[in-house]
């Protein structure tokens, strides 16, 4: 039960990117496709799931002064191999994701994790959060680039859609557009649901990526 | 020169790190509230940026490069990053300790500041030279400072407006950041 309930969790209750509002370098710069919102969304899924079984078989061993670049260190790893993988099999995903790829590694929603829940839980239910985690965050990416590429291109996946309709709005794949469709999502989902999301970014987010908040404590980092 | 000084005023406004490559988008939305916590977040991106991608370019060079290595350059670059924060807080802390008020709460934020890796990824894969790589970053740092200020502007107006219920808060912000971001695209072209 607990363990449906950890994987669950990061698809609605806490999505990441809707919820939490993490993540969002990503989210907005990589979105003008959908395409490139759903292999964006699986590599950060994979090097979470990689990360937190890490994290949680070796939470006993890492002192709690260094976990910090310790993390950031074994998510590296991931990234790198997420990165072969990439280039060997999907060159061309990799040529248009770009320096996103190896800039996973700051996404706040890996650390977060790490420091939320894979250095305090067993290794099965890491494994689940971040399959969970990631998930969610692939659905939102996939939703937002849907979109954008819908209004801005005419099409969805590459099929044609809405393109011999009206002539399609280019600002929606370009950087406003990002903006503004991450902003009327949260907007819509503020409406229509009874959590309301008002916090803006890292000081006033509760799910602290890890290194705001051992900047109050043991500042190891 | 010529060059040297489009290469800049390019980072600082067409390719602007917030608002035409979305780097750092999370001090950009968490900092930018007040102009004086933007002033100081600028500060010290400015600083970490330009000195992080001076150790990043000789590390690759010298190091990564020189024994074929190039594989591992993600994992050199986040650990440099890393460790030359740490530095520069305790540094800074033991040497100019007014600074380090100001700028000391921002620094631990950084290393996990996408544009810092971002930057230094960025000037290897364009193959910069040192020189352009330093002018690179600072004028990224630039236009990050650029865009932190003129947003905190813009927020510092929000906060007195009549908002529709649902949009208060992050939805109304990411809006406000699309139109700054559209008045930005007026710089593309700027340079032929």
């Amino acid at each position: 039960m607990k363990a449906l309930k950890t994987l669950t969790n990061g698809l609605l209750k806490e999505n990441p990117t809707f919820r939490l509002v993490l993540g969002t370098c990503p989210t907005l710069a990589i979105t003008t496709m959908a395409i490139n919102g759903l292999g964006m969304g699986l590599a950060t899924t994979a090097v979470l799931v990689g990360s937190n079984t890490v994290i949680a078989l070796t939470r006993k061993l890492i002192p709690d002064k260094v976990r910090i670049p310790a993390f950031i260190t074994i998510i590296a790893g991931f990234v790198t191999i997420v990165q072969f993988l990439l280039k060997a099999y999907l060159p061309a995903l990799n040529e248009t994701l770009g320096i996103y790829i190896p800039l996973i590694v700051v996404n706040c929603i890996i650390l977060a994790r790490a420091e939320m829940f894979a250095c305090k839980n067993s290794v099965f239910l890491s494994i689940l959060d971040g399959l969970g985690m990631g998930i969610g965050f692939t659905f939102a990416l996939v939703i937002m680039g849907s979109i954008r590429e819908l209004i801005g291109n005419g099409t969805i996946f590459g099929i044609t859609v809405t393109a011999n309709l009206f002539d399609p709005a280019i600002l929606m794949i370009l950087p406003p557009g990002g903006f503004l469709t991450y902003g009327i999502l949260i907007g819509l989902l503020n409406k229509f649901s009874n959590v309301k999301i008002r916090k803006t970014g890292c000081h006033g987010c509760s799910v602290q990526c890890g290194v705001s908040s051992s900047n109050k404590g043991v500042g190891a980092q | 020169m010529r060059e040297l000084l489009s290469l800049m005023l390019g980072a600082i406004l067409v390719e602007n790190f917030v608002l035409a490559k979305f780097l750092g988008i999370c001090p950009f939305l968490g900092v930018s509230k007040k102009l004086d916590t933007a002033l100081g977040m600028s500060g010290a991106v400015v600083f970490v940026m330009t000195v992080a991608s001076a150790f990043t370019w000789v590390v690759n060079k010298f190091v990564l490069v020189r024994y074929e290595l190039e594989y591992l350059q993600t994992i050199a670059f986040i650990l440099v990053i890393a460790a030359l924060v740490q530095f520069i807080e305790t540094v800074l802390k033991k040497l100019a300790p007014s600074l380090y008020k100001s700028l000391g709460i921002y620094l631990p934020l950084i290393t996990t500041n996408c544009a810092v890796l971002g930057v230094a990824l960025l000037n290897v894969q364009r193959e910069y030279n040192f020189g352009e790589a330093i002018l690179y970053s600072f004028g990224a740092g630039l236009g990050f400072t650029l865009a932190l200020v003129l947003f905190a502007g813009v927020r510092e107006r929000i906060e007195n407006c009549d908002i529709p219920e649902s949009l208060k808060g992050m939805p109304i912000t990411l809006i406000a950041a699309s139109l700054v971001s559209l008045a930005f695209f007026g710089f593309q072209g700027l340079f032929q």
